[in-house]
C-alpha cells in the first residue's frame, strides 16, 4: 500500500534517531535562554527534519522525499536564518535571560507531558501504521513538535523565539507529513516553503519595526497601553 | 565454576588497581590541555601511599558514623563490581545476585554515608557540601530510574550482563533512538554524580563553592585514603557501566580461558582512555554552572531520558 514497506532496519532506526533528536532540539527551542541559541536549535531541528526526509527517501527509493529534504535544507537551514539575521538587528540576538512566563524546569516538565500526550493521541495511527509498515516514529514526534511549538508561542515573551515557535510547529507538521503523505505534489511543498519564507520576512520586518519603535523586542510590553518612559 | 569466582575476584582487583590510574590520566590530560605539564599519571598511587602511612585525626565531636563511613564508601563500588561486566561478556559467579537497580542502590548507599559523615563533623563546610550533594543526588535519582526503565523495557532484563548484548544484536539496534538518547542522558548523569565540570569543579579549592569535595575535608590519613580511593572506584565503575553495558560491549572476553580474560584488560583500558579524552574535552570546553542552574542541567538530562523511554515505545 505505501512506499515504506521494505525499509532496511538500519535506516528505520536512523530515521527514528532523527526523530528522537528532533524532539530533543524542540525542547531546546522551548527552554533555552539566548535568542541566538534558540535560532541555532531551530536550524538543528530543520536539519533533523531534512535528515528524516532523506533517510525515508533513501529507504523507499523515492526521489520525491529527497526533493522535500533538499527544499527544507535550502529554505530553513540556509535562507531563513540568513533572512532573520539580516532583518533583525544583532542586539536582539545577543540578549540573554528572556523573561519567560514559566520557569525553565517547569516548562520542560510541561513540554514532557505534551510529548507523552502526543504519543497517546497518535496511538490509533500507530496501530494503522503497524499494519502497512509505515515508519512509526514520525507521527507522534511530529505531533509533539506541533504541540511544543504552540507551547513556545504561548510562554515566550520575545518576538524572535515566538516566530521560531511558529516555525517549529510547521516543522512538526512537516515531520509527520513526510510519513503520512509522501506523495504530496512537489508544487505544494514548494509553495509551502515559499510561504514560510514570506512569513519569516513579514515577522522579521515587524520585529525590526518593534525594535526601532520601543527599543526592545519583548512582546509583553505591547500589552501596556499607558505611555511609559523608554528603558 | 571456580574459574568464574576467580574471574569475578580479578574484576575487583582490576577496578581497585586501575581506578587511581584512570584518575591520574584524566588529571594529567586536563593539565596538558591547559598548557601545563601536570603531575605524573601515577600521582594518585603516591597520594594513597602517603595517606596510608600517615596518622589519622578524628574530630572529638564526631560519632561512630564518621569512623565507619570511609569503609562503606570504599566497599560499595567493590560490591557493584561483582555485578557488572568489567572483563567478560558472559555472566560470572555473583552476576545474578542483584540487578542494575540494586547496583545503583549500593552506590547511593556509599554517597549517603559520606553525606552523613560530613554532617557528623562540626565543620560548617561539611554539611553545606553534603546538602548540595544531596540536591544534585535527588535530581539525579529520577534520571537513573528512567534510564533503568528504558533499559529494562528494551532488553527485557536489568541484569547488566544480559543488557549489554541487546544493543548490538542486530547491529542496527545500536542506532535505535532510545539507545543514543540513553547514552547522552547517562553521560550527563556521570558528570553530575561524580561532580565533574558543568556541575562542580573538582580542582577548585574554595570551600564555599565546593559540592563534591567538601564532604571529606575533615578526613586525614587512612580515612582520607579510603574516601579518595572509594570515590575513584565509583567513577571507574560508572565509566565501566557506561562503556561495557551501554556504549561498546566489544573487546570483552567471550570464553572461559585465562588468555582471553587477560587480553580484555588492555582493551577495556583503551576504551576507557578514549572516554577519558572525551571527558577532558567536555571539561575543558564548558564552564561550571551556577548552583541554581544545576537543576536546569538535570532537567535537561531528565527530558532526554524520558524521550529515550518514549521513543523506545514508538519503535518497539
Amino acid at each position: 500500500m505505501t512506499v515504506f514497506e521494505n525499509i532496511p532496519s538500519t535506516i528505520a532506526n536512523l530515521n527514528a534517531l532523527a526523530g528522537g533528536l528532533f524532539i530533543i532540539v524542540t525542547f531546546g527551542i522551548v527552554a533555552v535562554r539566548q535568542v541566538r541559541a534558540c535560532l541555532r536549535f531551530f536550524i538543528l531541528q530543520s536539519i533533523f527534519l531534512a535528515a528524516s526526509a532523506f533517510l525515508l527517501g533513501a529507504g523507499s527509493f523515492s526521489v520525491h522525499l529527497m526533493a522535500v529534504g533538499a527544499i527544507n535544507l535550502v529554505t530553513k537551514v540556509w535562507l531563513l536564518p540568513w533572512l532573520l539575521q539580516r532583518l533583525i538587528p544583532e542586539k536582539v540576538y545577543t540578549r540573554r535571560e528572556i523573561t519567560q512566563v514559566v520557569s525553565i524546569p517547569t516548562s520542560l516538565i510541561i513540554a514532557l507531558v505534551l510529548t507523552i500526550a502526543a504519543y497517546f493521541l497518535s496511538l490509533p495511527w500507530l496501530q494503522a501504521a503497524a499494519a502497512v509498515g509505515a515508519p512509526r516514529i514520525n507521527v507522534p514526534i511530529g505531533l509533539a513538535g506541533l504541540l511544543l511549538g504552540a507551547y513556545t508561542l504561548t510562554t515566550r515573551r520575545e518576538a524572535v523565539p515566538q516566530l521560531l515557535g511558529l516555525l517549529a510547529m510547521e516543522n512538526g507538521a512537516f515531520f509527520a507529513g513526510v510519513a503520512i503523505a509522501p506523495d504530496l505534489p512537489l508544487i505544494a511543498e514548494l509553495a509551502l516553503a515559499f510561504d514560510i519564507l514570506i512569513l519569516a520576512f513579514v515577522a522579521g520586518v515587524l520585529t525590526h519595526a518593534l525594535h526601532e519603535r520601543i527599543g526592545t523586542t519583548a512582546v509583553s510590553r505591547l500589552t501596556n497601553l499607558r505611555e511609559e518612559p523608554r528603558e | 565454576m571456580s574459574r568464574r569466582i576467580l574471574f569475578n575476584v580479578l574484576q575487583v582487583l582490576v577496578v581497585m588497581g586501575f581506578s587511581p590510574l584512570a584518575m591520574g590520566v584524566l588529571n594529567r590530560l586536563k593539565e596538558i590541555v591547559q598548557s601545563k605539564r601536570g603531575p605524573s599519571i601515577f600521582q594518585p598511587y603516591r597520594d594513597l601511599w602517603k595517606l596510608f602511612s600517615k596518622d589519622e585525626v578524628v574530630p572529638e565531636e564526631s560519632s561512630w558514623i564518621f569512623r565507619v563511613a570511609p569503609y562503606i564508601v570504599f566497599v560499595a563500588p567493590i560490591f557493584v563490581t561483582l555485578l557488572i561486566p568489567v572483563l567478560t561478556s558472559y555472566p560470572l559467579f555473583w552476576a545474578f545476585m542483584d540487578d542494575m537497580v540494586g547496583a545503583g542502590f549500593v552506590l547511593a548507599l556509599g554517597g549517603f554515608f559520606a553525606a552523613l559523615a560530613a554532617v557528623d563533623t562540626a565543620n560548617p563546610y561539611g554539611p553545606m557540601g553534603a546538602s548540595r550533594t544531596r540536591m544534585v543526588g535527588f535530581l539525579a535519582e529520577p534520571i537513573f530510574l528512567i534510564v533503568f526503565f528504558t533499559v529494562s523495557f528494551v532488553a527485557d532484563s536489568t541484569i547488566p550482563f544480559i543488557v549489554q548484548q541487546k544493543w548490538v544484536t542486530p547491529p542496527a539496534n545500536f542506532f535505535a533512538p532510545s539507545h543514543i538518547l540513553l547514552l547522552i542522558a547517562f553521560v550527563m548523569l556521570i558528570l553530575a554524580e561524580k561532580g565533574r565540570i558543568p556541575v562542580d569543579n573538582p580542582s577548585g579549592h574554595f570551600e564555599l563553592a565546593m559540592i563534591e569535595e567538601s564532604k571529606d575535608l575533615e578526613y586525614s590519613g587512612q580515612g582520607a585514603a579510603l574516601m579518595k580511593w572509594g570515590g575513584w572506584m565509583k567513577f571507574f565503575v560508572l565509566m565501566i557501566v557506561f562503556l561495557n553495558v551501554l556504549l561498546t560491549p566489544w573487546g570483552l572476553a567471550a570464553d572461559l580461558s585465562w588468555g582471553a580474560v587477560l587480553l580484555a584488560i588492555p582493551l577495556v583500558l583503551a576504551k576507557m582512555f578514549l572516554f577519558v579524552v572525551f571527558l577532558v574535552f567536555v571539561e575543558s570546553s564548558l564552564a561550571k554552572l551556577r548552583l541554581f542552574r544545576i537543576s536546569e542541567f538535570m532537567s535537561a538530562a531528565f527530558v532526554i531520558a524520558v524521550v529515550a523511554m518514549i521513543t523506545s515505545a514508538f519503535t518497539r
